[in-house]
């Protein structure tokens, strides 16, 4: 007998028998004819749009296709941090979806993806900023989003290492989300992949999308690495891929492709227990379960492809930790890296039908993406279901047309 | 590290010292354009994954606006040359079809 | 138990004895140790505990590549976790405390985990803590990130400082190895400009430690004699302690000096950051010895032959009374004949190959060692030290065929070249079959901008490993005499045959605490990707960066997939080769040089009068003046008083100040405004607004017509670089033909508003130019002479009240504010800051960038449709502001709010509408963008947004008050202060 539902017991029975027992997490899969659902992109979005389609409406005939491997991009390189304390409602809708989704994803799953809601402060530093701020909490709190502007003194009771002082830029207070948090990145990936296949979907990897076809402008075909494929619906969940797939598909997407940095410190017992951003100085910290300070930093000002970290925003991220926290600059950097993040005109993301018929796209997740997958899995189920989703409705592609911008980083500034 | 020459000042110049300034020959879109060329010009962008066009200014130097061909896959930079022009030197194109026969990029190849 | 020799060490100063503490004992060693030799000098064996399992660990490796012996150094503001022991050199006082334990390094409660290690295999935490749901963020958690972690974290500011270095050469050389130092007498000798960086303290790599004979002398001569001509040469710099951590884009390498590490009495940087632009970068770093998998590779005691070698050689350390050495290569034999030759006894080596017919494996047969090929070390016995081996055959399942006792075990897996710095960029692997080993390879480099190759490998690196070979790859083609060595055999699990009961205890990344069985169990599960095998695992993701673990983990996990090695491939290796300080990174950006704080010429004076500050932009402005026990409410009251009642002065030099010229500039400013500048007469000013081509309002301010083809611009504070960025954008890439210069003189000018009733008799007390109403009327300016300065007036007014902004050249910017002050005291002049000025324009109704607008507002939501040139043709934004969103009648509209009983508003508060949307939020209606308490009015007054606000003058609103309920306010008149604009006139 071989062991598939995850538990203590389970691990104890296993245990005994050197662990031999234990399933694949995800089916090995080759491409069948036709699906009547394909996703392209195996990352977190992908995978979670796979596995509410199957979920919520009942559809598995589904392939989900991945170029490498399942998690490798953003989901996999990103800061894990997971909040809803967005100022404009479409975006507090989904994000907050998501974290609500979140809250219950490792039993609904049965994999352990460690959401912790250990909290997220956003730091004000300027007048400006505690305005803007101040502005966040009170549209959250008609939007059923829990949050508080608390005061320097609470700041540094709930992060002693923090500098209150500056001396550049004195804290002045912060955005409080007691409820956001964060989770393991590639387990997220991994428990959606495992349950995808558990519902007898396909799960391909090393299968890149070479082409889309359609039939008086109705999606029929995907070709890729792995031969034709054909379809009902396609989903293209792709990132900072997704310019170079519409293109394939015939269509253009306001989108820019650039890389994001982040990096770790070497592990250290535990010093801080909630998530900070520092707007103003652009700098990002939280301390992961391993130890390890989890740091984010800005985006490159041109656009690429190279997954590669690079050292000028790195140290401007430092710098500007430093500053805050002074304690970490007798830490060391183990390790530094770089993403690839899809950017729109309004930095919100893009869940949408396309102009091709049965093509969707859901994109443009920014710096912001890894918060959303529950939420954005959800609310893109729903579209390719329905045609239709309250919680993708405002995300439509044909905002920038109209001139209806979801500007998140209006009130202070703010990135994703 | 990027390292870009500024044709302006001839400096070869960090990244650092430049701002990025995104695509390249986006052409304006006034009074009298439809939405859907406004909606071109104001957010559609190539983004392509190899050659392109894009706008940088030595900010921290002559404080001049140029651009740049540079793949964005290898970060290869193919030429760069001054603002203020409608389309890419034959040359740098040249150089792109050295590298990357066949290439195009919205109406230049 | 390890023990020092009594004679040799070829580092050792044995005249200069040092005392340190490990864990508050009193230890001793000498000049020229590292921590970890004099540890292992006094017997210290047992090191650290490892990160999962809190395993008892020792010290596996001699230099940067070492998973085991972390400590602590340092206290209080000077303490650092997480040292590599093998990398701190000894110095007198160095405390060093052991980590990831309690109570103690001995004993450790932690270690209950190793017990349970088959109940806490790789991803064990995926599969359990789910239930019940809170206890994963209140037990399990908790539990979790206590025992992980290693170091404990510094409790103070960090007391040393930093700097960085920024260098061009032609060649930069990393490592300072036989093949680096070979590099660099090539490249010296035809002249070129070098720097040769090397990571530890010493030069010469691992030839010196294993001594072959180098064009007809030791290599210790050689290498002496190599530094000696180096020294001479000017073009060829030198630096030890100096770690190549990273090549990044376009050849940017970044290089690592720990400059006073050693010596941290030293005064001056402890870290030094070099940042290095080379025409070519050429790595000779080296390769790193692969430990053997065998079970109770962990034990303390067993270590890497090199290692062992290395502590022998350089630091006369025994690492025990019995070496057994076991090896799959010939290179581990000379490990055996150094212990042999210092008199130590090697009771047999285990070597896995089946035939052992080589020059060392010979060497040592004459000496009397027992060599036992075909044969594998199946166990090792001990827990916190090694008491013996059981030995097998290495084709058997682990069956024991004899103990053999002993304190030491020295293995040696094979070499791996040091490839991090080429992959870093970009830089592709070639599988060498014959030596199991990933190298560079040449025909696929890291690439930089014009597409030529930004690095090449030299020697060892290159899987040139044996001496001449290495030497000549650098350019140097000199005699060599070494043994010859017979081919490696690959070895990746010892014995093959092994079963899980000893695959559970054959250690990968020792710090990780990653075996054999779980890279199988991530196989198994179908974590296939080398990337999925090592995040599921967490292989390779310690703070050693896998440099023991990655090709035996990648070996074992392609055995498991039964693929080969390189068709599984290899994780990407990602900087700094070894960890940095962040304090590195950061360099002398710290405190008052962090951001440094843009200054008026007037900064000073507030400084010393009381001034509390809000940062804007890059500057500080007063946000008020405290007068004695004031606080910053009584303070803007004051302020906001006396200028509605006498005259405040305020410190406007911040506001940007753009001159735009020529004979195109009036076309240029139309364009670049939404109304007319063109049309403004010179002398006269204007209120002109700035929008992107979005549309939205991006900044605002006062355009005064200085000549026919002259105009100067007044920004926000915050814009003054930005707008003059935006005008240059477009003049330079899109109408380029336009004759316009632009320039941001910003800082050339001193400008201090004066406003108030009084605001004109200050003025005219200070004597010069005519300011009277006649002379200077509202919206005009004038140049003359003011006080004896020289001084540009303009009439405009920000306040409401009389007011004119005085503009003098920076240098005299302080004397006029002395003046003003000296020539107001009659009035009581009162100096007032940014919150006062925020006041006084809320009171008439002005608007304000960045609270009235977000970035999403176009200035008909504000009502500012006045300022916009209907008639013209073209403006930045015209076009996007017709886009239906923008033209939309519902958008939300500039109103005035007067809450209930006169309190103010909260900040940020929204106005409510009835109902909900599809996705259950609270439908809104507008917001309020601006609230202040009044102290001309007595109350609260508020700017708001609301749809279609201004036909609702006089309806009651329900705003947020951000606790769950509501407040309600009277819609009104954004404008309260002299609708009839009787003041500023006046």
């Amino acid at each position: 007998m071989s062991t598939r539902r995850y538990s203590a017991f389970a691990l104890a029975r296993e245990a005994l028998r050197d662990h031999l027992g234990w399933q694949r997490a995800w089916a090995k899969a080759s491409p069948k004819p036709r699906y009547d659902v394909i996703i392209v992109g195996a990352g977190g979005h992908g995978l979670a749009t796979a596995y509410y389609l199957g979920k919520n409406f009942g559809i598995r005939n589904v392939a989900v296709l991945e170029k490498g491997w399942l998690g490798g991009g953003n989901t996999g390189r990103n800061t894990t941090i997971i909040r809803s304390n967005y100022l404009q409602d479409p975006s507090a809708a989904i994000y907050e979806k998501s974290r609500a989704l979140y809250e219950t994803l490792s039993q609904e799953l049965n994999y352990n993806v460690m959401f912790s809601p250990r909290g997220v402060m956003m730091l004000a530093q300027t007048e400006h900023e505690v305005r803007g701020y101040k502005r966040t909490a009170h549209a959250n709190s008609i939007q059923g989003v829990t949050t508080e502007f608390i005061s320097p003194e609470r700041v540094k009771e709930l992060v002693p290492i923090i500098e209150l002082k500056g001396p550049r830029y004195p804290v002045l207070g912060a955005l409080w989300q007691a409820r956001g948090g964060t989770a393991r990145h590639d387990a997220v990936a991994w428990g959606y992949a495992r349950a995808c296949s558990d519902m007898g979907m396909d799960i391909i990897q090393n299968c890149e999308v070479t082409g889309i076809r359609s039939e008086g402008g109705q999606v029929t075909v995907v070709e890729t690495s792995k031969g034709e494929i054909g379809c009902g619906k396609l989903g293209l969940v792709v990132a900072g891929h997704s310019g170079v797939l519409a293109q394939k598909a015939g269509f253009r997407l306001p989108i820019e492709s650039l890389a994001l940095q982040a990096l770790v410190s070497e592990p250290i017992k535990p010093c801080m227990d909630v998530v900070v951003m520092a707007n103003t100085v652009h700098g990002y910290m939280s301390q992961s379960d391993k130890g390890e300070m989890v740091i984010g930093g800005g985006t490159d000002a041109f656009n690429n492809y190279t997954q590669r970290g690079s050292f000028h925003h790195i140290e401007e991220t430092v710098r500007a930790l430093v500053e805050t926290f002074p304690m970490i600059s007798r830490l060391k950097m183990l390790r530094q890296w770089g993403g690839i993040v899809d950017m729109t005109g309004d930095r919100s993301p893009i869940i949408s039908k396309t102009p091709v018929d049965g093509i969707f796209v859901n994109c443009g997740w920014g710096t912001g993406g890894f918060k959303a997958i529950p939420g954005s899995g959800w609310a893109m189920a729903e579209l390719m279901a329905k045609g239709h989703s309250p919680l993708s409705a405002a995300f439509g592609m044909e905002r920038f047309r109209e001139g209806r911008f979801i500007d998140e980083s209006v009130a202070a500034g703010v990135a994703h | 590290m990027l390292i870009l020459t500024c044709p302006c000042c001839g400096v070869t110049a960090d990244e650092t010292e430049l701002a990025g300034g995104g695509e390249a020959h986006v052409r304006r879109a006034g009074p009298g354009a439809s939405e859907s060329e406004v909606e071109d010009y104001l957010f559609m962008r190539e983004n392509p994954r190899g050659p392109h066009f894009e706008r940088w200014r030595h900010a921290y130097g002559c404080g001049k606006w140029f651009l740049a061909a540079r793949d964005t896959a290898t970060l290869e930079v193919f030429g760069t040359y001054p603002a203020q022009t409608t389309e890419p030197p034959e040359h740098i194109r040249a150089a792109i079809t050295e590298r990357h026969p066949g290439w195009r990029w919205r109406d230049f190849s | 138990m390890s023990a020092r020799l009594p004679t040799g060490g070829r580092l050792l100063d044995r005249s200069q004895p040092l005392d340190f503490t490990f864990d508050g004992k009193r230890l001793h060693g000498y000049a020229g140790d590292t921590l970890a030799s004099a540890l292992l000098g006094q017997g210290q064996m047992l090191l650290g505990r490892s990160f999962k399992y809190h395993q008892p660990r020792g010290l596996v490796a001699s230099g940067a590549e070492e998973p085991n012996a972390l400590v602590g150094l340092g206290e209080g503001a000077f303490f650092e976790p997480n040292q590599r022991a093998t990398a701190a050199e000894l110095h007198a006082g160095l405390t060093a405390t052991s980590q990831n334990h309690w109570p103690s390094l001995e004993h450790d409660v932690g270690a209950v985990n190793s017990a349970l290690t088959r109940f806490l295999p790789a991803g064990f935490y995926y599969k359990t803590f789910l239930w019940p749901r809170s206890f994963w963020k209140h037990v399990y958690e908790p539990f979790i990130r206590q025992s992980a972690g290693l170091g404990k974290p510094p409790q103070e500011a960090d007391g040393s400082t930093y700097e960085h270095f920024h260098v061009h050469v032609d060649l930069v050389i990393v490592g300072g190895g036989i093949s680096g130092l070979a590099a660099a007498l090539t490249a010296g000798r035809e002249g070129r400009e070098v720097l040769l960086i090397e990571q530890t303290a010493h030069w010469g790599g691992r030839a010196v430690v294993d001594a072959p004979q180098i064009d007809g002398q030791s290599a210790e001569d050689w290498v002496k004699s190599a530094l000696q001509e180096l020294e001479t040469m000017a073009n060829v710099r030198m630096r030890t302690r100096t770690m190549a951590s990273g090549l990044y884009d376009h050849g940017y390498l970044m290089a690592y000096e720990r400059v006073s590490d050693h010596a941290p009495a030293t005064p001056g940087p402890r870290h030094r950051l070099w940042r290095i632009r080379a025409e070519e970068t050429r790595l000779a770093t080296g390769a790193l010895e692969r430990p053997l998998s065998f079970a109770g590779n962990d034990v303390p005691g067993v270590m890497l032959a090199s290692a062992v070698r290395d502590y022998l050689v350089n630091w006369a350390i025994s690492p025990g009374d019995r070496t057994v050495v076991v090896t799959n290569n010939d290179d581990a034999y000379r490990t055996a004949l150094a212990l042999y030759r210092a008199g130590l006894a090697v009771p047999v080596i285990v070597d896995a190959r089946p035939q052992v017919t080589g020059a060392l494996p010979q060497a040592a047969r004459d000496a009397g060692i027992r060599v036992e090929p075909g044969r594998a070390i199946v166990k090792v016995d001990g827990k916190k030290r090694v008491t013996g081996v059981e030995i097998g055959l290495q084709l058997g399942e682990g069956g024991a065929m004899e103990h053999i006792a002993c304190d030491a075990v020295a293995m040696s897996g094979g070499w791996s070249p040091a490839v991090h710095l080429w992959s870093h960029c970009g830089g592709k692997l070639t599988w060498d079959e014959a030596q199991a080993l990933f190298r560079p390879d040449a025909s696929r480099p890291p690439r930089g901008d014009k597409g030529q190759p930004i690095a090449s490998v030299t020697g060892t690196a290159n899987g040139h490993l044996g001496t001449a070979a290495a030497l000549a790859d650098a350019g140097l083609e000199l005699d060599v005499s070494e043994p010859a060595e017979e081919p490696m055999a690959p070895v990746w699990i010892m014995p093959q045959g092994a079963g899980p009961a000893l695959k559970r205890k054959m250690f990968l990344d020792y710090q990780n605490d990653v075996k054999v069985s779980d890279v199988e169990l991530a196989a198994r599960e179908g974590y296939e990707s080398v990337e999925h095998a090592k995040r599921y695992t967490t292989l390779g993701m310690a703070t050693d960066q896998g440099k023991l673990s990655n090709i035996n983990g990648l070996a074992v996990l392609s055995g498991a997939l039964n693929a080969a090695i390189p068709a599984t491939g290899t994780t990407t290796f990602r900087p700094p080769y070894t960890p940095i300080s962040m304090g590195s990174i950061a360099g002398a950006a710290r405190g008052p040089l962090f951001q440094p704080v843009r200054r008026t010429p007037i900064h000073g004076w507030h400084e010393a009068n009381g001034a509390t500050w809000e940062p804007v932009g890059q500057w500080r402005r007063p946000y008020a003046y405290l007068k004695g026990a004031e606080d910053r409410h009584t303070a803007v009251t004051r302020e906001v008083q006396a200028v509605r009642n006498s005259v405040g002065l305020l410190d406007a030099s911040t506001l940007g100040k753009i001159v735009v010229k020529g004979p195109d500039a009036g076309r240029f400013l139309d364009m670049i405004y939404t109304g007319r500048p063109s049309s403004i007469a010179v002398g006269k000013c204007r209120y002109g607004l700035i929008c992107n081509e979005n549309g939205f309002l991006v900044d605002d301010g006062v355009v005064a017509r200085l000549a026919e083809d002259t105009w100067l611009c007044h920004t926000t504070t915050g814009g003054a670089e930005h707008i003059h960025a935006h005008m240059e954008d477009w003049l330079q890439c899109e109408w380029w033909d336009w004759q316009v210069y632009t320039a941001n003189v910003t800082e050339e000018w001193a400008q201090v508003a004066v406003a108030g009733p009084k605001a004109r008799a200050v003025l005219e007390s200070l004597g010069g130019m005519d300011v009277s109403k006649a002379a200077l009327p509202f919206m005009t300016w004038a140049e003359g002479e003011l006080g004896g300065l020289p001084a540009r007036v303009f009439r405009i007014s920000f306040s409401g009240e009389l007011s004119y902004e005085i503009a003098v050249p920076a240098d005299r910017g302080m004397e006029l504010w002395e003046a003003l002050l000296q020539a107001g005291a009659a009035h009581g002049v009162t100096p007032y800051g940014t919150e006062a000025m925020h006041v006084l324009r809320a009171e008439k109704g002005f608007i304000m960038i960045g609270e009235e607008t977000d970035g999403t507002i176009i200035p008909q939501d504000l009502n500012l449709g006045w300022a916009i040139a209907k008639k013209k043709e073209d403006y930045l934004g015209k076009r996007a502001q017709e886009r239906p969103h923008m033209a939309d009648p519902k958008r939300w509209k500039l109103v005035g709010l007067e809450a209930d009983g006169g309190a103010v508003l909260p900040e940020g508060a929204y106005i409510m509408a009835p109902g909900e949307n599809a996705n259950g939020q609270r439908h809104t209606q507008g917001r309020v963008t601006s609230t202040y308490y009044s102290p001309t009015f007595g109350r609260g007054i508020a700017m708001a947004l609301l749809i279609h606000g201004p036909d609702r003058m006089g309806e009651m609103v329900e705003v947020t008050d951000g606790q769950g309920g509501a407040i309600t306010a009277r819609v009104c008149d954004p404008v309260l202060y002299d609708r009839e604009g009787e003041r500023l006139d006046g």
